[in-house]
């Protein structure tokens, strides 16, 4: 819930004087270059109630200026579909059990690349984004918020644990630094 | 000393009807005109009961508590015998006085065994028995009731003792409830005859509850009565026994513990105050909240032991509730001090205010447990007025936020949201955005003023909680939303009554 205190006004301004949705309410972790795939990076919001919002991060292949998304697909193999997902309840019984592997859906882009993404964390699967079934843009547009890939709900027990094997804000900023310099260094 | 009453009794039983002279102190008015007439039949309920010789005292209780030998009325189960003298109403009081309680009058309540009410009903239909040989008719109501006779002669007993009247009214209840283990099953021939008068209701012990005997003995015909039950009734052995002294306070007494409900509208006008207390891990996050700030008071002016806040709906941590405020119910378990006058209610409403500006309270009063139902109600039916401070990534003009002013009765769809995931259900709900105004505050900044269903996400209708609430403003202006700062405006529901100040 809100730790703000009482919030000033601000002037005319392009930035709000208080952080983001994202920043008020989430800590970002991060996981690079999930299954061993280079800069197939991940970002993982972590709402203070634990619950978990995968995204990608902005460094992921998908984000790239002149990528294209052709469509995207929850079905992860013949018999499992994300989108058939059904949760019910205030204990989220029959919730589809994911581990930090799990694939959540697949982006095909009109390059003929093809992204598997994870959900990096344990827990529950709550829902997939359906929006950016119709309107694949929007994953690009706003990858942190409306483009969201997946809703993960950790076990209570496991919900300090499970950001053990992620990246910080600043961990995953100097993953990103070593990578551009070493780019650069080869080219 | 047996002799000597025996003696007296049958002077008693050759004295002629008429020359019956009521020994029953102060019984009430409405029964006077009929009293002489009922208590000679009253008396001879108790006689010809007993018309094997045994004796059954009336009025000098003491010999038959303290005479071992002598036999239990077959009627009353030795209640008008043993548990209406002094000796026993002291022992009550005594408990009365134990508990700490604290009041100006008292109710009470007597609980006879289910079986009592038989044996009151073979009484009478051999007393009609009797009259009718006599050419005499006789009503039911011309009788007088075993428990209208024992508060007769208790009431001004207790009175006395404890020092306070009594009152039908009062808001104080002492009760005892007697029971006779005995003759439980005098009841029982009742089903057989009228089963659909005892259908087994959960949460109750036996099924022969005295509404339930009561029912079936205005049903049976009484020649059936008269072939399945004795009369005069038998002659138990032992009287019967109390089975529990309570006294409770308040408007209420529910399985044990009472209770005392008061009602009232709170506003909250601090954005750092939590409705109920804020702990993890044993941690207070937060000071205070809504429901301590208001209760505190409450609590050590009724004495109570603890209490259950409740309200119509709820705001957030960070949210002002302005206006009218939000009606909300306190019910003050076993409040050891209950009687207040309207004008003590004002003034305690006074004492809350003034010990903090978090908060304020108006329209505080004593309320009866059903009417929470009624603020309950409010937080799924009526409406709720809002006004939120926007903040846009994009500039925008007036024109931009007029059409908001237009748009009446808005569907929304919002999933739960994010930040209430972890504990609701997932779901979508359909809210209504009944009306908006819009007032430009700059290029960045605008107040929206809503008036939305009950159950409607703000906060989510405002920043669209990652695209899961649709349409929100964002969607609706094309913009990235935020929202700053909430206010309740309004909280429609008309209850609790509003009060004068």
């Amino acid at each position: 819930m809100a730790t703000q205190p009482e919030v000033p006004v601000a002037t005319v301004a392009a930035e709000p004087a208080v952080p983001s949705l994202v920043d008020r309410y989430f800590t970002r972790w991060y996981k690079a270059d999930v299954k061993g795939k280079p800069c197939e990076d991940h970002c993982i919001l972590q709402h203070s109630n634990r619950v978990c919002v995968i995204t990608l991060a902005g460094s992921h292949p998908v984000l790239q200026s002149g990528k294209t998304i052709k469509s995207i697909s929850y079905q992860i193999s013949t018999n499992c579909s994300r989108l058939q997902n059904k949760v019910s309840g205030k204990f989220k019984r029959g919730a589809q059990f994911l581990t930090e592997l799990a694939p959540l859906c697949k982006i095909y882009c009109s390059d003929g690349e093809e992204y598997t993404i994870s959900s990096c964390v344990r827990g529950r699967l709550m829902e997939v984004n359906e929006n950016i079934l119709h309107k694949p843009s929007i994953l690009q547009e706003k990858p942190s918020t409306e483009g969201y890939i997946a809703v993960v709900l950790p076990k209570f027990e496991e919900s300090k644990s499970i950001t053990e094997g992620l990246l910080t804000q600043k961990q995953y900023e100097e993953v990103v630094v070593k990578r551009t310099r070493a780019a650069t260094d080869t080219s | 000393m047996e002799m000597e009453l025996l003696n007296e009794l049958q002077k008693f039983l050759e004295t002629e009807k008429d020359e019956l002279v009521s020994e029953v102190p102060n019984p009430p008015p409405k029964k006077i005109r009929l009293q002489e007439l009922e208590d000679g039949i009253d008396r001879m309920d108790n006689l010809s009961q007993n018309g094997e010789g045994k004796i059954s005292i009336i009025e000098d209780g003491s010999i038959a508590s303290k005479n071992s030998n002598l036999n239990v009325c077959n009627v009353c189960l030795g209640i008008l015998q043993d548990f209406c003298e002094k000796d026993f109403v002291k022992m009550v009081c005594e408990k009365v006085g134990a508990s700490g309680f604290e009041f100006t009058n008292l109710v009470f309540s007597v609980s006879f065994p289910p079986q009592l009410s038989v044996r009151e009903h073979a009484a009478w239909l051999l007393v009609k028995q009797e009259m009718g040989k006599q050419s005499l008719s006789l009503g039911r109501n011309d009788i007088v009731q075993l428990k209208e006779a024992y508060k007769w002669i208790t009431h001004p007993l207790f009175s006395e003792e404890l020092g306070v009247p009594i009152d039908g009214k009062s808001l104080f209840e002492v009760s005892v409830v007697f029971a006779h283990p005995e003759t439980v099953e005098d009841c029982h021939f009742l089903r057989a005859i009228c089963p659909d008068c005892f259908k087994p209701a959960k949460n109750k012990q036996s099924v022969f509850t005295r509404m339930a005997v009561m029912k079936a003995l205005n049903k049976i015909k009484e020649e059936d009565f008269l072939k399945q039950f004795p009369c005069p009734p038998n002659s138990p052995k032992a009287v019967c026994t109390v089975l529990e002294i309570e006294c409770a306070h308040g408007a209420v007494f529910v399985a044990g513990y009472c209770y005392i409900s008061l009602a009232g509208r709170y506003n909250k006008y601090s954005r750092n105050l939590p409705q109920t207390p804020w702990i993890i891990d044993g941690q207070r996050k937060l000071e205070s909240s809504v429901e301590e700030l208001i209760s505190e008071h409450l609590l050590t002016v009724f004495k109570a032991e603890s209490f259950n806040f409740s309200s119509s709906g709820r705001e957030d941590v960070d949210v002002r509730t302005l206006g009218n405020g939000r009606p909300f119910a306190i019910e003050l378990v076993n409040p050891h001090r209950a009687h207040f006058t309207s004008q003590e209610i004002k003034e305690l409403q006074q004492k809350i205010n003034n010990s903090s500006n978090k908060i304020q309270v108006r329209d505080l009063q004593i309320v009866t447990r059903e009417a929470i139902g009624h603020m309950k109600e409010g937080e799924e039916e009526k409406t709720k007025t809002y006004s939120a401070l926007i903040w846009t990534n994009k500039a925008i003009q007036r024109k931009d936020i007029e059409f908001l002013d237009d748009i009446k009765d808005l569907k929304i769809d919002q999933k739960t949201p994010l930040r209430v995931l972890h504990r609701r259900p997932l779901a979508v709900r359909t809210r209504i955005i009944h009306s908006m105004e819009t007032h430009y505050v700059d290029e960045h900044h605008f107040r929206l003023y809503l008036k939305t269903q009950a159950g409607t996400y703000i906060k989510e209708f405002v920043h669209g909680d990652f695209g899961r609430t649709r349409p929100n403003i964002g969607s609706l202006m094309d913009v990235t939303a935020d929202i700053l700062e909430l206010d309740v405006e309004s909280v429609d529901v008309d209850w609790p009554p509003a009060l004068d100040d």
